[in-house]
């Protein structure tokens, strides 16, 4: 028996999605695509790190493929994965009713409050790299975490203000229990007979190899300090208003942070080598923070 | 009497900072009404997940009218000072009263409505709140836990009108988020309030949400013959989490109790805030769980307990993996590992810091009666499985998992139980290691980090004590004490920090007695004799309490002070006589009667001491005590004659010297 109502055939890894977006879209939400650089979060994406931040009112909502590269088990672990998707809502300011949105989304895609237990459960949020924090909570249903929702306090330590709420989910754990699945392979991808394992397992089997071994640390090295070499230069350079270049600066702060997972997955960070790293990019964030919110502020 | 009613709506509040909520908000609402004059007859809060409460019986409609004394200039103050006190008063000159020169306003004050001072207590509550962490939401600044929706505020029956940062008061509060009518009510009382909140699946009272967990989950428990393993803390939480607590009972596969049992409570407790479930025939874990929902599900909760033990089932299968995994390394060969882990940057990494354990345990080991080679060996392996995955998940589980990993590899019961062990005791209730191995290895745990952390001079101040120096001196004396152990602290710590150390571990130790109603001044007493063996510290310290809670005790005291000064204010003069004293022709029986006295006893109290019987000691003492008197009672120390006064300043030293070879007496408080 799958988690969802049992009336209906539970939603496919793709209807999940589709379902959250009609929702999100009913409720005001811009959807957006994915961002196209490789990233650990959906929070980095800059419709959220930079987006927070400024007076301007600002409603989105999109997924976005995540990379940890350290998570990768070649396929082999039934819910870990270095690549995965997060669903990403995005309000600020933040709704007097976002908890009811957030659970009327829930109730969207077949879990029914009244027949499952769902739980907000503290948890406070911290993204160290690129020095944000809010407080929130697990949501939590029949024990399993199904989304993190946030209150922005800080992103690239500036304060947010007004507050942005943030959700994410967990788009695969969530399909697996919408569907009953044990095994995030055989989740149903749409409802033509693609499995979520067609499409990713060869997928995980060749990056966790690379992630672990294939990756040559010379040159991801090389690769971050050029990377955070770009980022000033960017941000002295200026646009046809006079506008610092700071989408294309924040760019090189996600290619650093990529890279830098990339090194820590192939053993290449040393314990006390890691909080320096941490605090590079953080830098880089914050520069990228404080000319973003300049702009916002003066525009 | 009329009653106040208030409740501060909000999104879930940590279940951790519930309880402390309620007790400062009954603190703030009583400190702010006595302020204002009101001697409510009952303040009472309650806390749950998404409310805080507060009601408050028997306050007057209004304040009490009062007169204000207050002072102002001096009568021949300028006028200009004047002026100001009779602005700011409101007053004119005649009215002022002047007393010794100085003016004195008498301001008749009005009482207010208690509706007014209310108000201003809830905005002074609301924006003083200490919330160990708080934030703002939206486009306001007011700060909460998590965004505080709507405050309901009624005395005697009415709206308390006020506004804090765009929210209104009003008489609104709503029911469980899932369950019941869903919509808000009114109550204007808290009779209203409270049969809205039954009606509406709410339970109020934290202790009342715990009782009805408690007694459901042993209902449930009971109905399939099965027993709750109780967990105070976990009890905490989960109550703090569910505003209609309900205790479901859910299956594990029986194919995950070949796992640890601790590794299956932990992996239930901390992932999932599960209580475990054992079979009381055999006592050993049952493969089911016990969950605390926060709904009454339509289904009867088939569905959340299907869908917890998925969740469980995955859990597991990670600690499975763990467990497997774990086992293929050796512990000794991930010691390489703990190379790369820093301990402290000043005190090296984690592998020194075995070297250094191992090094300690060896030399602790014939001390406490263990095997030098086997402390040896537990020493070395007792922090190989930080390196472990399930450490790594759980590090709670550390020492635990080292002890089964060193099992199954086949290493020595007593050295796998001391890895186990090294870490005890934990805490005030945790039992202390007793096997000798694991006693010298969990001193040496300790001694390595108490030494370290002194060394390198990061010594705990005031409450600050961020490497828990506190507990691992504890540790020590609870182990060395409680086995009867002993061990000369100053053979195992460095000349360099020996001193310090000491007298911090003799802080600790008064610590510990004064918690034991014992008087820690005397451990100061002993302390100064420069013994560093805890037991027979101790030992002393127990026969002098006896001893001056006895008659005798109590005038030899007295007698030891007189002595004690009289010596101190002749030192003053010049040096004091030395040698003993001699039976001098003609002195007083009472001179003579002591220093026979002294003789018999010195000796006595000698042998005493040195073979540790320290009541015998005492009882040796006791017999001075009415020579003592009758000597101060009819002798004259300060004799005109210069060699008969000497002689008795010598007495005097010895009767003092005597009594030093049980404590230093100078150090115990009248």
């Amino acid at each position: 028996m799958s988690a969802a109502n049992s009336s209906k055939t539970p939603l496919s890894f793709q209807d999940l999605i589709l379902t959250l977006h009609a929702y999100w879209s009913d409720k005001g939400c811009a959807i957006l695509q994915p961002y196209d650089e490789q990233v650990g979060a959906g929070t980095l994406h800059p419709a959220t790190v930079l987006r927070a931040l400024g007076p301007k009112p600002w409603n989105a909502a999109y997924v976005q493929p995540s990379r940890r590269p350290s998570d990768g088990r070649y396929g082999e672990n039934p819910n870990r994965l270095q690549h995965y998707y997060q669903y990403q809502v995005i309000l600020k300011p933040n709704p007097p009713d976002m908890q009811a949105l957030y659970l009327g989304s829930l109730a969207a895609i077949g879990l029914d409050p009244t027949l499952h237990d769902i739980r907000f459960v503290e948890d406070d949020w911290e993204n160290p790299t690129v020095g944000a924090w809010g407080l929130g909570w697990e949501v939590w249903c029949d024990g399993m975490e199904v989304s993190q929702y946030t209150y922005f306090q800080q992103v690239g330590g500036l304060d947010v203000d007004p507050v942005a709420g943030e959700l994410t989910y967990g788009l695969e754990r969530l399909a697996m229990y919408v569907q009953g699945v044990d095994n995030v392979y055989d989740l149903r991808f749409n409802n033509a007979g693609v499995s979520y394992g067609d499409i990713f397992l060869e997928n995980e089997r060749q990056f966790s190899e690379a992630n672990f071994h294939a990756y040559d640390v010379e040159v991801l090295k090389r690769q971050f300090e050029d990377m955070e070499r770009q980022v000033p230069r960017f941000l002295a350079m200026t646009g046809p208003q006079g506008q610092q270049l700071v989408l294309p600066a924040y760019d090189h702060v996600l290619k650093a942070s990529h890279l830098f997972n990339l090194m820590d997955a192939r053993g290449a960070i040393a314990v006390a080598e890691r909080q320096s790293y941490i605090g590079r990019i953080r830098d880089l964030c914050k520069m990228c923070a404080e000319a973003w919110l300049k702009q916002q502020t003066a525009a | 009497m009329p009653q106040l009613l208030l409740e501060l709506f909000s999104e879930e509040i940590p279940a951790r900072m519930q309880v402390q909520a309620a007790r400062d908000l009954e603190r703030m609402a009583r400190e702010r009404l006595a302020e204002a004059g009101f001697l409510p007859e009952g303040v009472k809060a309650f806390a749950g997940p998404r409310r805080l409460t507060l009601v408050a019986d028997g306050l007057a409609p209004a304040q009490s009218d009062r007169k204000e004394e207050r002072k102002g200039p001096r009568a021949n103050a300028p006028d200009q000072a004047i002026e100001g006190f009779l602005r700011s008063t409101g007053l004119t000159r005649d009215q002022l009263v002047e007393k010794d020169g100085v003016y004195f306003a008498y301001i008749e004050k009005t009482g207010r409505p208690t509706t007014e001072i209310v108000a201003e207590m809830v905005d002074q509550i609301v924006r003083g709140f200490p919330w160990p962490k708080s934030m703002k939401w939206g486009m306001g600044s007011l700060r909460w836990v998590r965004p505080l929706q709507r405050i309901l505020c009624t005395f005697d029956g009415e709206i308390v009108p006020f506004d804090i940062d765009g929210i209104q008061s009003g008489d609104l509060s709503e029911g469980h988020r899932f369950m019941g009518p869903r919509q808000a009510f009114r109550a204007r009382t808290f009779e209203q309030y409270a049969a809205g909140l039954e009606a509406g699946f709410v339970v109020l009272d934290v202790e009342e949400r715990k009782q009805r967990i408690g007694h459901e989950a042993r209902t449930l428990c009971q109905a399939r013959n099965l027993e709750l393993v109780e967990d105070d803390g976990l009890l905490d939480e989960v109550s703090g989490l569910s505003e209609w607590p309900t205790p479901i009972l859910g299956d594990m596969d029986p194919a995950f109790l070949d796992l640890p049992p601790e590794v299956i409570r932990t992996s239930m407790r901390t992932h999932q805030k599960y209580f475990a479930v054992r079979d009381p025939a055999t006592g050993k874990l049952a493969p089911h769980f016990l969950t605390v929902a926060n709904i009454e599900a339509i289904d009867g909760g088939a569905a959340i307990a299907a869908g917890n033990a998925r969740v469980l089932s995955a859990r597991l299968n990670d600690a499975r993996f763990f467990w497997d995994e774990d086992r293929k390394v050796s512990l000794e060969s991930r010691l390489e590992k703990l190379k790369g882990v820093t301990f402290h940057a000043k005190l090296g990494t984690m592998y020194q810091r075995v070297e250094r354990i191992e090094t300690l345990a060896r030399a602790i080991a014939p001390l406490v009666g263990a095997d030098a080679g086997l402390a040896a060996k537990a020493a070395r392996l007792a922090k190989a499985d930080l390196g472990t995955g399930m450490v790594g998940e759980f590090p709670e589980l550390q020492g635990l998992m080292g002890g089964y990993y060193a099992r199954a590899e086949g290493v020595e019961d007593a050295v796998a139980d001391a890895v186990r062990d090294h870490y005890r005791p934990q805490g005030p209730s945790d039992a202390v290691p007793s096997a000798p191995v694991s006693v010298a290895v969990a001193l040496a745990d300790k001694l390595d980090t108490l030494i370290g952390f002194f060394a390198v001079d990061e010594k705990p101040t005031g409450s600050k004590d961020p490497y828990a120096l506190r507990r691992a001196a504890l540790g020590v004396i609870r182990i060395v004490l409680e086995g009867g152990l002993r061990v000369p602290l100053n053979q195992v710590m460095p000349e360099a920090v020996a001193k310090d150390l000491g007298s911090f571990f003799a802080d600790r130790l008064k610590v510990l007695l004064r918690d034991q109603g014992k008087r820690h001044d005397l451990v100061d007493a002993v302390f100064a004799l420069g013994d560093d063996d805890l037991v027979r510290i101790v030992d002393r310290v127990d026969a002098i309490d006896g001893f001056l809670k006895t008659e005798d005790g109590a005038n030899l005291l007295a007698g030891y002070r007189r002595a004690a000064n009289i010596l101190r204010a002749e030192e003053k003069k010049g040096p004091l006589p030395t040698g003993p004293a001699s039976i001098m022709e003609g002195a007083p029986a009472e001179e003579q009667a002591l220093l026979v006295s002294l003789r018999v006893a010195q000796p006595e109290l000698e042998m005493e001491v040195r073979d540790e019987r320290f009541s015998d000691a005492l009882d040796t003492l006791a017999s001075l005590r009415a020579p003592v008197d009758a000597f101060f009672d009819k002798v004259l120390v300060n004799a005109d004659d210069a060699a008969v006064r000497d002689n008795r300043l010598r007495l005097l030293a010895q009767v003092r010297d005597a009594m030093g070879l049980v404590a230093d007496f100078s150090l115990i408080a009248g």
